[in-house]
């Protein structure tokens, strides 16, 4: 099974390989580095969408880690137990909202109510940096990352909680012995224990944030441009597969569009490797859903 | 029991059923293409099965990209598009490809402005605002045709398709033929490198990100707009007057647009005082010679059909039927399909 699963992979691989050798013929490395997407020109960069799927997918997570690791810390080492199962059922039901419905729920709801309260205010407050410049939309790459952080909560809840409660208890034994209050024991004795496998449950989030597509398209402005500022759109190599496939009427386009799923493929192999490798070294592994 | 027997018999039946389907030997005629007329096309199919049961087609709406790719490599009987072949892909086609046109849509120039009012505009204009060489609503350009709407001193936000689409082609044609600058930097496609502006996915997403957005401009199709209530500018056409799209203003343009004989043709801005000057057609693509006889023959009676009866249903569904002096030239293209 796992051989046939590899074999997939690989043939996914290849056959995107085949479909982009036009482009990666005709551009080489300059596909990967240049910001100029010009399809009536057949001109075909990358960077933008490279750009805007590490940036959006760094926001997610770098909003949906504190959140995920509280909420674990919380579940293993505070919560009541009769509180524990609702709300790791809830927050596994969030993983369960298809990707297009949390999409509709952000273009009607939550750009609106970014775009009149909080993105105001962090232009006020921190617009003197270059992050939190320029007009508001409401859509954005910001946006795009508020939305991923929401759909990888809860697989890097989930693991951070697994990952906490393989902590052994000796260890936190040890550490009460030791006269340490229940804060610092969580923090020296379980979170320092656990800090590989919550890099590795982060790199797993990761994973799911570069290659998330419906949801981002809808409130990410699908702009290929890089704009230093957060509330600038934004675009990602998914959405741009999702987007300008089916009218790909030129073999360059579509090959670039081919090169595109490459580069994604790669980024994503690579990011899930890193990551199973991490937490498969923490000796957790087995109990690590598979991830996706 | 007595279900569990109800349920045998419906099976046989069922069975008996297929059998006999498949005995009268129906047959399966396969297309793939464009999606803007895909409501259209899959009423045609349902109806046109009433009138000869013994074929069935199948029509997936993949887009003009992969109707086109899909026409060329012979994996289907027919392909659809919203854009005409280029003399690059003809040239690859293993034997001469007849563009069919079908019916007709509009694009219409909606936005977002407090009171909603109805706006003047012209190609120019719209042009520099995709441009981004207009940026506020009360640019005097915009107020000099609408002197009795109130415009706010606010910036414009464009919005556009971010997924490539007939409504693009049909819009940057139209801007194209209009403002030079537009041809040089921009230029035509089904997606292209827009100047400035928010990509939003389908009709619906810019339909969407218009109705949140104050300020907003977009292009959409004319039946998204009708549907949705949203405003829409009346556009200047080439006789100077200032045009309301409908379906009627369409049919207008494509009566008194320039049509070549191969109907690869573009009909944004033609003469005609009634003219709406960005609209534009979908067509069918097919083999003039067919290698399946029994086939292309079947594929002939329902292209007549729909170039005749077909085009009758198109106003139900909001796309311009195609004029008479048009019609009796897609017939007699038709009539040269060899089975």
């Amino acid at each position: 099974m796992a051989m046939f699963v590899l074999a997939l992979v690989v043939l996914v691989g290849w056959k995107l390989f085949q479909g982009s050798q036009l482009t990666l013929h005709k551009f080489g490395w300059r596909f990967l580095v240049q910001s100029d997407w010009d399809p009536v020109n057949e001109n075909y960069g990358a960077l933008p969408f490279i750009f805007g799927t590490f940036v959006s997918s760094i926001i997610g997570v770098l909003i949906a880690l504190p959140l995920s690791v509280g909420t674990a810390i919380y579940l293993t080492e505070l919560a009541p137990n009769w509180l524990r199962q609702p709300v790791m059922m809830l927050i596994e039901m969030l993983a369960a909202i298809p990707s297009v419905i949390l999409g509709l729920w952000g273009i009607f709801v939550m750009v609106p109510w970014l775009r009149d309260w909080p993105f105001p205010f962090l232009k006020k407050t921190l617009g003197f940096t270059p992050f939190f410049q320029g007009p508001i939309y409401g859509v954005s790459i910001l946006a795009a990352g508020i939305i991923i952080a929401i759909m990888i909560l809860p697989i890097i809840t989930s693991v951070s909680r697994e990952i906490l409660r393989s902590v052994p208890d000796s260890q936190r034994e040890a550490a009460y012995a030791l006269g340490a209050t229940r804060w610092e024991v969580t923090r020296i004795a379980v979170l320092s224990y656990a800090k590989r496998g919550i890099f590795g449950a982060t790199m797993l989030g990761l994973g799911r944030a570069l290659g998330e597509t419906m949801a981002v398209t809808m409130v990410i402005g699908n702009r290929p441009e890089i704009a230093k500022s957060l509330f600038a759109p934004g675009y990602t190599l998914a959405s741009a597969i999702a987007n300008e496939f089916s009218e790909a009427t030129t073999e360059v386009y579509l090959s670039a569009i081919f090169e595109l799923g490459l580069v994604l493929l790669l980024v994503t192999i690579v990011t899930n490797i890193v990551a199973q490798l991490l937490i498969g070294n923490f000796g957790v592994g087995k109990r690590v859903p598979a991830g996706h | 029991m007595n279900c569990v027997k109800t349920f045998k018999n419906l099976f046989a039946t069922s069975l008996a059923f297929g059998i006999a389907a498949t005995a009268s030997a129906q047959m399966l005629i396969n297309g793939a293409g464009a999606t803007f007329p895909y409501p259209i096309y899959s009423k045609w199919f349902d109806e046109y099965a009433k009138t000869d049961p013994s074929v069935r087609f199948n029509y997936q709406s993949i887009g003009s990209g992969g109707g086109q790719k899909q026409i060329l490599a012979q994996t289907v009987d027919f392909g659809a598009s919203d854009g005409p072949m280029s003399d690059d892909n003809l040239a690859k086609a293993p034997s001469k490809i007849l563009h069919i046109p079908t019916v007709a849509g509009a694009d219409v120039i909606t936005y977002n402005l407090p009171g909603n009012p109805t706006l003047n505009l012209d190609g120019e204009t719209v042009a520099n605002i995709f441009l981004g060489k207009i940026t506020k609503w009360n640019d005097a350009r915009i107020a000099a045709a609408n002197p009795d709407a109130k415009l706010p001193d606010q910036d414009i936000v464009v919005v556009h398709r971010s997924d490539g689409s007939g409504t693009t082609y049909i819009f940057v044609d139209y801007l194209s033929s209009i403002s030079k600058e537009w041809e040089a930097k921009v230029g035509r496609g089904t997606s292209v490198k827009w100047p400035v502006g928010l990509g939003a996915k389908g009709n619906e997403g810019v339909t969407g990100q218009v109705q949140q957005l104050p300020g907003t401009i977009g292009y959409i199709e004319l039946a998204y707009a009708v549907q949705n209530h949203l405003p829409y500018a009346n556009m200047k056409n080439s006789a100077g007057s200032y045009v309301k799209a409908s379906l009627e203003s369409v049919t207008a343009a494509l009566a008194s647009a320039k049509i070549p004989d191969d109907f690869r043709f573009s009909m944004v801005n033609p003469p005609g005082e009634k003219a709406y000057p960005i609209a534009g057609t979908t067509w069918l693509l097919v083999y003039e010679t067919q290698k399946d006889a029994t086939k292309g023959k079947k594929l002939v009676e329902f292209l007549n059909w729909a170039a005749t009866k077909g085009e009758t249903m198109a106003e139900s569904l909001n796309y311009a039927p195609l004029p008479e002096n048009v019609q009796a030239r897609v017939l007699a293209r038709i009539k040269e399909i060899k089975y």
